[in-house]
């Protein structure tokens, strides 16, 4: 294939050519080159096929809303699917694939989806896929599924990194064009913070590809010169390659920047791409405009471009677009596209205008005032087009065509928050409204001419200034060469045309479905929107929505302005889930806590358990036990039988001092503590305001004026904040705080008829049951030396012990309590012997605490104070949380055999059919119990209090399996705490 | 919703920082009123839910660990005061 590159000029730098394949071929570009450019510099003109017809498509823009090239970049776990073309910077290396074809792009068998194109239009698959139901999902779901999406995404694991940064300015820009540019340098000149962020790798936005000289110097080389000023102001930050992709409350702006994305070797050290959260007080959102397509029969053949388009390439990147090319408009602006391409000596066989009489513009070849293309020819590139001129047709052979339908401003950004689009009359184009914070500038605000755009961003970055109290420097617009006008008359679609018009390049809307839709009652914008899928394709109609908007408005009589558009949401372009999740990954997904006897647990061989985000020992394998309910029977038994140590680090610990800390503690807790004395601790029950169970734990008075406070491991967080509630909103007066030490302690249980001779070896007091008895609680020394807290508490029903002691000293302790422990068989336990040691002995944890119960439930009911006022107690004193037939806690064993049983299963009468009515509750807990010899149960059951003693029935309708259980009190073992005291 | 909040303790801050329990009752039974007040019902579960201004307590767990009165839009978005709460409550204004 010939090359189309012309032999001088251009950004592109010639001594550095650039290796890279397409589709399995070896071709070559130059740095500065888009993948776009460097396939068009190729001869390449067929770049994909079309999502519905599988039409063959080539590339159509230069920038950012490309709905034709989509391309698959990259391999491994690199592989990226969907890349437009037309943004990817040619790297050496550069490994590109085609897409939405089989077996070839140029033999698509896909393509005979064009011959039932009658039956494929709007609706096809409302209509289609309608009934039989039963075929809803073995048939038609995997048939579109199949053929839905376009380039297929990698299972490998994407090997780079991505991160999230803030920014935080007065004034942040948005593009970097001649508006652009301008107002950054007004603002940055003025000093203020300036972030200035623009999609292209250079700076300049429609500069790079026109011929305008801007201050006697090409455009190009006055826009490299501004930000080179930028650059050097510390002020400033420039980000090229990235995109503002949205804009949210608190003038707050989502960019995403390319970091790496255009290179051969990914540096490790860096992110791919970063994603920014931009804090600015202003903005200035110069974002351009973009060109439309003109709607007329196969508009979407390769070799059709955008005016605009083809100028860029052939100013920018050098690259003729055809031997012949014809010039199709609405407009003056294309008829520079006449000129520059005479000036490289590119053909123009014509300029067809489909205005009847043109002031200001002309060209210096044939043309064609009051013209129209009314069709192309050509297989999978362009030879030809059909010209209806003075009522004649007339077919001329061109192997490009370039397209100018008027221009759309780039609102995106401005209407995501709610603002709707204003249709002006005079630009035949929706503007933005007036916003705050952000100020439209340049094309973007519907201002077409060089100059004006230039001094336009002064305007914008001033005024902007001056409602922060800036002062703004003074700045002399540049000078510009005079330029094309700016005259353009709407041409919605070429109704003469016969062959399919394509409106949604990337979705395979044409006008025919437009019409279809409004015939059909789905006239509405946004319902014409869905019926068709016009502007739903990755490009979101960027080229395609304000010609659906015409289109409809004309089927349906009507003005644009009436019509209105569709709705503007973020993203502006696709953003990369890699981006979206940052470092959030893996490992990263969410922080690892881990208890300061960690390391202790991991010496001692156990194996943990994620909860919530701890990490907590759940058992410790022994003597070759390949099961763990081998381990946890065992550490179980010996806890009973001996002594273990449990590490319960992770229990949420709150110090509390403060005068009115009693009266404090008093008022959270439902049952009483204004009379705990010091050197106790208490159990207590934390109630929500509705009444219901919020936490549990113990406390203990370690002074007068200073509390120290357990949760439960889930609640930790949840309790602190509700404790700063009540104090500092409910009871402001008392003189109460807090502080979280859930870090700073290291916490062992030591339980067991053992653990007192454990202890004793350790501690500096007498801990004799008359000296230190059950719910003890004191501050003293461990080893000698090193401070602790010991707490008579038990969570086993055993006599048992909490020792406290600095983080940092955990693991040494906890050594210590193994070696005096030795000799009375010590063992390490984990969650499962302390879950199985808390339901033999009927104690409850957030299984049973679900938020649905209230102390009676559990048995508590006579710790609800009667003589004092807490939280919760109004509500608790509702009817219904008083009626007998609540869910009660009871225990359950198997009446019959013994049998597992799970928890999670229901409960029914003997001989009840099992329905939503004979409910009876359901089981909390559910463990074997190695000192029972058989499985037990904690439930929640109706009226529970009164049924011990009864038979009932487990129903677990998942399995299948329904037995006989004896219901019974909760405490398995030790019902009357004789062990507690021993 | 707003995306930075102005803590009166910690500046402008990123609402990720911040818990919102719901909106501030309209009223609340003082301290040992009867449990029979009928003001406990609304206090606990009604709230007017407003198109428009509303008042709502923030907690701003990641920042100062102050409960907040946060006064804003759910209309426009824009956040018209925040507070603390626990001044406010001492300045009598205790719902």
């Amino acid at each position: 294939m010939s090359s189309r590159r012309l032999p001088e000029g251009g950004l592109i730098d010639r001594s550095r050519p650039i290796d890279f394949t397409f589709d399995g071929h070896k071709l070559s570009g130059f740095a500065g080159d888009t993948l776009a450019s460097a396939l068009l510099a190729n001869g390449r003109r067929l770049v994909g096929r079309s999502f519905k017809y599988h039409r063959p498509r080539g590339i159509l823009t230069a920038g950012s809303a490309e709905p034709n090239a989509l391309v698959t970049v990259g391999t491994g776990g690199r592989r990226e699917p969907n890349v437009r073309a037309t943004m990817a910077e040619l790297h050496e290396g550069m490994v590109a694939e085609s897409q939405n074809r089989w077996p070839s792009l140029r033999f698509d068998l896909g393509a005979v989806n064009q011959l039932f194109s009658p039956f494929l239009a709007a609706g096809f698959y409302y209509k289609t896929f309608m009934w039989p139901a039963a075929l809803w999902e073995k048939l038609y779901e995997p048939l579109i599924r199949r053929a839905a999406g376009l380039g297929k995404a990698t299972y490998e694991r994407d090997p780079d990194r991505f991160e999230k940064r803030w920014a935080h300015c007065d004034l942040l820009v948005i593009g970097a064009g001649p508006a652009g540019l301008t107002a950054a340098l007004t603002a940055a000149r003025s000093g203020a913070r300036v972030v200035l962020v623009d999609e292209q790798s250079l700076p300049g936005g429609s500069l790079l590809g026109e011929r305008e000289s801007v201050d006697d110097m090409a455009a190009s080389d006055w826009a490299r010169q501004v930000a080179d000023e930028l650059d050097t102001m510390p002020n400033v930050r420039v980000l090229p390659r990235t995109t503002a992709f949205g804009w949210y409350d608190s003038n707050l702006f989502g960019a995403l920047e390319r970091v790496q994305k255009h290179r051969a070797e990914i540096d490790a050290a860096l992110p791919v791409e970063r994603l920014w959260r931009i804090a600015a007080r202003r903005a200035v959102l110069a974002s351009g405009a973009e060109e439309r397509p003109l709607v007329f029969g196969g508009n979407d053949r390769p070799g059709i471009m955008i005016a605009g388009a083809m100028r860029t390439y052939l100013n920018r990147y050098a690259v003729a677009p055809g031997r012949k090319v014809a010039i199709f408009t609405n407009g003056d602006a294309a008829y520079r596209t006449a000129r520059d391409l005479q000036a490289r000596g590119v053909e123009v066989a014509a300029v067809i205008d489909s205005r009847p009489a043109v002031s200001g513009a002309s060209a210096a070849t044939r043309t064609i005032h009051g013209g129209l293309v009314t069709r192309s020819f050509g297989g999978q590139g362009l030879k030809g087009i059909e010209i209806l001129g003075n009522g004649k047709y007339e077919r001329i052979g061109v192997d490009a065509l370039a397209m100018s339908g008027g221009y759309t401003p780039i609102i995106n950004l401005a209407c995501q928050r709610g603002g709707r689009p204003i249709w002006n009359e005079g630009l035949q184009a929706f503007l933005a409204p007036e916003n705050e914070g952000l100020a439209m500038a340049g094309s973007a605000a519907g201002i077409y001419g060089l100059a004006d755009c230039l001094r336009d961003g002064i305007g914008k970055a001033q005024a902007a200034l001056g409602e922060l109290g800036i002062k703004p420097a003074r700045f002399d617009p540049p000078k510009t060469t005079e330029e094309a006008g700016t005259g353009f008359k709407a041409l919605w679609h070429v109704g003469e045309s016969r062959a399919k018009a394509f409106v949604d390049f990337q979705n395979d809307v044409t006008v025919s479905d437009l019409g279809l839709a409004v015939r059909e009652g789905y006239g509405h914008i946004e319902h014409a929107k869905r019926y068709t899928t016009t502007g739903m394709a990755t490009d979101q109609g960027k080229l395609s929505n304000l010609n659906a908007i015409g289109i409809v408005a004309e089927a349906r009589g009507k003005s644009p302005a009436e019509i209105g558009t569709t709705t503007f949401r973020p993203f502006y372009t696709p953003v990369s889930f890699g981006a979206i999740v940052g470092a959030n990954r893996e490992k990263h997904f969410q922080p690892v806590r881990k208890s300061p006897l960690h390391g202790w647990a991991e010496a001692n061989g156990a194996v943990f358990v994620e909860a919530g985000l701890w990490y907590r020992s759940a058992w410790f394998p022994r003597n070759g036990e390949t099961h763990w309910r081998q381990s946890a029977d065992r550490e179980a038994a010996n806890v009973r039988t001996n002594v273990g140590v449990c590490d319960v680090s992770t229990l949420g610990k709150i110090e509390i001092f403060g005068p009115d800390a009693p009266e404090f503690l008093n008022r959270v807790y439902c049952n009483g503590f204004a009379k705990l004395p010091v050197g106790k601790a208490r159990y207590g029950l934390m109630l929500r305001e509705d009444g219901f169970i919020y936490d549990d734990g113990t406390t203990s008075r370690l002074a007068e004026d200073h509390y120290f406070m357990t949760t439960t491991t889930a609640q930790a967080a949840g309790v602190m904040t509700h404790l700063e509630f009540c104090a500092q909103i409910l009871w402001p007066e008392l003189d109460v705080r807090f502080a979280s030490v859930t870090d700073q302690w290291a916490q062992m249980a030591i339980a067991g008829p053992k653990s007192r001779a454990v202890i004793a070896e350790l501690v500096d007091r007498d801990i004799s049951n008359d000296a230190f008895p059950f719910l003890a609680a004191a501050d003293l020394t461990v080893l000698g030396t090193l401070p602790a807290r010991l707490f008579g508490i038990s969570f086993s029903g055993e006599l048992a012990y909490e020792l406290a002691v600095p983080a940092r000293s955990g693991k040494r302790v906890a050594d210590a309590v193994m070696e005096a422990g030795a000799k009375h068989g010590i063992m390490p336990y984990g969650t499962e012997a302390l879950s199985v040691l808390r339901i033999e002995k009927g104690h409850v944890t957030h299984s049973e605490i679900n938020g649905t119960v209230v102390p009676d439930d559990l048995g508590m009911g006579r710790m609800a104070s009667q003589a004092k006022d807490y939280v919760g107690r109004a509500m608790l004193g509702r009817e219904a949380l008083r009626a007998e037939n609540r869910m009660q806690l009871v225990g359950l064993r198997p009446a019959g055999a013994d049998r597992l049983i799970r928890a999670g299963s229901h409960l029914l009468e003997r001989h009840a059919p099992p329905s939503t009515e004979n409910d009876q509750g359901h089981i909390t807990s559910a463990c074997y119990s190695p000192a029972l010899g058989h499985h037990i149960a904690l439930a929640l059951l109706r009226r529970g209090h009164a049924r011990h003693g009864e038979e009932i029935r487990v129903w677990d309708g998942l399995r299948g399996e329904e037995f006989p259980v004896l219901v019974c009190e909760p405490a398995f073992v030790d019902p009357r705490n004789e062990k507690l005291h021993a | 919703m707003a995306s930075l909040i102005p803590c009166p303790h910690c500046g402008m801050r990123p609402k990720e920082e911040f818990t919102i329990r719901g909106a501030v009752p309209d009223s609340r039974p003082a301290w040992g009123a009867p449990i029979d007040d009928p003001q406990w019902f609304s206090a606990v579960y009604l709230r007017t839910n407003p198109r428009g201004r509303l008042r709502e307590h923030w907690y701003h767990g990641a920042g100062c660990g102050r409960w907040l009165i946060v006064e804003r839009d759910n209309l426009s978005h824009a956040v018209h005061d925040v507070a603390d709460a626990r001044a406010r409550a001492l300045a009598g204004d205790r719902t």
